[in-house]
C-alpha cells in the first residue's frame, strides 16, 4: 500500500487497483470545524484535477479535487452523520471516497509523504 | 476621498478618455437604436416648479383606473386584498425600514428574528420542513427551484405544466438559455371542468432524464388539483415535484403542496401584506424538504443561543451563498425582499391561523357566487369544475376587446387570455376573473350587466 499527496492537499492511498481519497491533516486544520461533506456517489466518474467532492467548514466551502482519474466505488457514508471525522481522523476514518483507478501512471506526478511534508513547510 | 459633488465636463472627458469612449452615448451602443430615447419624453414638461410638476403628474395619474375605486376582477398572479393599516404603519418603523442585510447578528437581532418568523410561517403555509428568508418574486423563485432540482438530481430536463403562469415560463426560458436546461412546455387549453390541467401529459412525460415537474396550484386558469399522484410518479422516476402557489390565501382552504408530496414549493407572497404596486416589488416564497437545504438558494436565518445561553438569531448555512462560495454558490441571489417579507409576515400574524382560514372562506364564497352570477349571462360559459377565488370564463367573442371596452366604462373586468397568450388563437375567448374579499356583490352585478351589454 502506498500513500501520495497533491498540492491541493488531498491524499490518496493505493492498494491494488483500488484507492482511498481524503484531505490531509494540514487541510483540515486550515479549514477548522468541518460541518458538512458532499461526496460523489458510487459510479461517478472523476477526472484528475477536477472537482470530486465538497467540504464545508464553519469558515468556508471548498472543493476537493480528484488526485487521479477513475470511477468511484464507495462513498464514505459515515461523513453524513459525523462530518467531524474529517477533523479527528483526516487520514483515517475521515476518508471521502474509494476509487477504481483508470490510469495508475497518473500517480507518478504526486508527492510522497516526505515530499508533501516539505511542501507544507514552504506554505 | 471622493466628494459627492456633480461631475464637470472635464471630469467626464477624463473618464471617457481613460476607457477609450468618445462620448457618453457610446456606452449605450449595445441597446438597439429603436429602444433608445432620442429626445424629451412626449407630454412631460422640461423644467417646471415643484407645484407645477405635482399638478401635471397628478393629472396624468388620474388617467389610471385606481384598483380600489373600481369594480376590480384582475388576478392571474397578483391579487387585490385588504391590507390592515397597521401593516403599513409597522413596516415603516426606522428599525425595519432602513436596516441592511443582517450580516452582523450582534446589531441585527430584530431583522433576523422577523425573518426567522417569516420562514416559520412560509414553511407551515406551504407544508414544507424549511423555508428561506424570501426571494425577489414568484417567477424568480420558480426558476431557482428548477436550478435546485438540476443540482440535486444531476439531470437537466424540466417539465413545465401548461397551467404554470406564462410569465414564470418566460423567466425560466430566459434563464435556461444560459444554463442549458431543457424545458418541456405546453400552452393550456380551455377544457371544460379542468381548464389548464395537463396531468396526463405530465405523467406521460416524466422519464429518467427528468429533473423536475413544475406545476402551479391553483393553476393560471384557476383550476385546483390534487398533486399527490404527480408527486408519486415523479419520485418513482427519481425526479422532484416543484409546486408553485401564486395565491397564498388559497392555502387557508386548499391542502398545501408540501402535504401533497411536493419536494420544493415556491410562491408569490404579494397577496399577504403587499399591495399590487404596478407589479412590484413583490416577495418570492421558497420552501423545501430539509434534506435538500444545502442546495437551497438564498438567505436562511437560524435560531441559536449566545455565549450566555440566551436565544438569538443568525444567518446560517451561508456557505451556500455567493459571499462565501463565490461562483460555486447555489444561486446569484444575494439579497431578499426583506421589507415585503416583513409586510407578509405581519399581515399573516394579524390574521392568525383562524383568520387566514376565514379569509380564504370569504374569498371562495364570493368567487363561487360571482361565478354563478356571471355564468348566467348569455354568451358566458364557466369552465372550472374546481377553483379557489379565480375562474375562467369562455365568452361568445374575443375577450381582449371586451376587457378594453369594460375598462372604458370604469370596470376592470378580468385578464383576457389573449393578453397572456397572444400567439394562441384557441385561447382568445378566455377571460380569467378573480374575486376576493374586496369584491362586493354590487361589483359583480356591475360586471354582469356590462358583460351582458358587451355580448348582446
Amino acid at each position: 500500500m502506498s500513500l501520495y499527496f497533491t498540492k491541493d492537499h488531498e491524499w490518496i492511498s493505493v492498494d491494488g487497483g483500488i484507492a482511498t481519497v481524503g484531505i490531509s491533516d494540514y487541510a483540515q486544520a486550515q479549514l477548522g470545524d468541518i460541518v458538512f461533506a458532499e461526496v460523489p456517489p458510487a459510479g461517478t466518474a472523476v477526472e484528475k484535477g477536477k472537482e470530486a467532492a465538497v467540504v464545508e467548514s464553519v469558515k468556508a466551502a471548498s472543493d476537493v479535487y480528484a488526485p487521479v482519474s477513475g470511477t468511484v466505488t464507495e462513498a464514505n457514508a459515515a461523513l453524513e452523520e459525523d462530518p467531524a471525522l474529517i477533523n479527528t481522523a483526516p487520514e483515517g476514518e475521515g476518508w471521502f471516497f474509494k476509487l477504481e483507478l483508470s490510469d495508475p501512471s497518473e500517480l507518478d506526478g504526486l508527492m510522497d509523504a516526505a515530499a508533501y511534508k516539505a511542501f507544507v513547510e514552504t506554505l | 476621498m471622493m466628494r459627492y459633488l456633480p461631475l464637470t465636463d472635464a471630469d467626464r472627458g477624463a473618464m471617457l478618455a481613460t476607457i477609450g469612449a468618445s462620448s457618453v452615448d457610446d456606452l449605450f451602443v449595445d441597446v438597439p437604436e429603436a429602444a433608445r430615447l432620442d429626445g424629451p419624453i412626449a407630454g412631460l414638461p422640461m423644467h417646471a416648479s415643484e407645484v407645477a410638476i405635482e399638478r401635471k403628474l397628478g393629472a396624468l395619474a388620474r388617467q389610471n383606473i385606481v384598483a380600489g375605486e373600481a369594480p376590480f376582477f384582475l388576478g392571474c398572479g397578483a391579487y387585490r386584498h385588504h391590507i390592515p393599516a397597521s401593516v403599513d404603519h409597522l413596516i415603516q418603523r426606522g428599525e425595519f425600514l432602513t436596516s441592511y442585510t443582517p450580516y452582523q447578528p450582534e446589531i441585527a437581532q430584530g431583522t433576523l428574528q422577523f425573518l426567522f418568523e417569516f420562514q416559520t410561517q412560509v414553511a407551515r403555509l406551504l407544508g414544507c420542513d424549511i423555508a428561506n428568508a424570501s426571494m425577489y418574486d414568484g417567477s424568480t423563485a420558480c426558476w431557482e427551484a428548477i436550478g435546485m432540482a438540476r443540482r440535486i438530481t444531476r439531470r437537466g430536463k424540466a417539465i413545465l405544466s401548461a397551467g404554470l403562469h406564462p410569465h414564470y415560463v418566460a423567466v425560466a426560458k430566459t434563464m435556461a438559455k444560459f444554463t442549458g436546461d431543457v424545458l418541456d412546455i405546453a400552452a393550456p387549453s380551455l377544457t371544460p371542468g379542468a381548464p389548464g390541467d395537463d396531468m396526463a401529459r405530465l405523467l406521460d412525460a416524466i422519464d429518467s432524464e427528468t429533473s423536475c415537474v413544475v406545476v402551479q396550484n391553483p393553476n393560471i386558469l384557476g383550476h385546483v388539483a390534487d398533486l399527490s399522484e404527480l408527486a408519486a410518479a415523479a419520485h418513482a422516476r427519481g425526479a422532484l415535484l416543484i409546486a408553485v402557489v401564486t395565491e397564498p390565501v388559497s392555502l387557508g382552504l386548499v391542502r398545501s403542496p408540501g402535504e401533497m408530496g411536493a419536494d420544493i414549493v415556491v410562491g408569490e407572497g404579494q397577496s399577504l401584506g403587499v399591495g399590487l404596486q404596478f407589479g412590484g416589488p413583490y416577495v418570492g416564497l421558497f420552501a423545501c424538504a430539509e434534506k435538500h437545504v444545502r442546495q437551497m438558494p438564498g438567505r436562511l436565518c437560524g435560531q441559536t443561543v449566545d455565549a450566555e445561553g440566551k436565544r438569538g438569531f443568525v444567518l446560517t448555512l451561508s456557505t451556500r451563498e455567493q459571499h462565501i462560495r463565490r461562483e460555486k454558490a447555489t444561486s446569484n441571489i444575494c439579497t431578499n425582499s426583506g421589507l415585503c417579507a416583513l409586510a407578509f409576515s405581519m399581515h399573516l400574524t394579524l390574521l392568525g391561523e383562524t383568520g387566514l382560514r376565514q379569509l380564504a372562506e370569504v374569498n371562495h364564497a364570493r368567487a363561487a357566487a360571482a361565478a354563478d352570477r356571471l355564468a348566467a349571462v348569455p354568451g358566458v360559459e364557466l369552465l372550472n369544475g374546481t377553483f379557489f377565488n379565480e375562474f375562467t370564463l369562455r365568452l361568445s367573442r374575443e375577450a381582449r376587446p371586451v376587457v378594453r371596452s369594460l375598462a372604458d366604462k370604469g370596470i376592470l373586468g378580468g385578464v383576457s387570455l389573449g393578453r397572456l397568450y397572444p400567439d394562441v388563437a384557441a385561447l382568445a375567448n378566455g377571460l380569467v376573473v378573480a374575486v376576493t374579499e374586496t369584491t362586493s356583490a354590487e361589483d359583480v352585478e356591475t360586471l354582469a350587466a356590462a358583460l351582458e351589454e358587451e355580448l348582446a
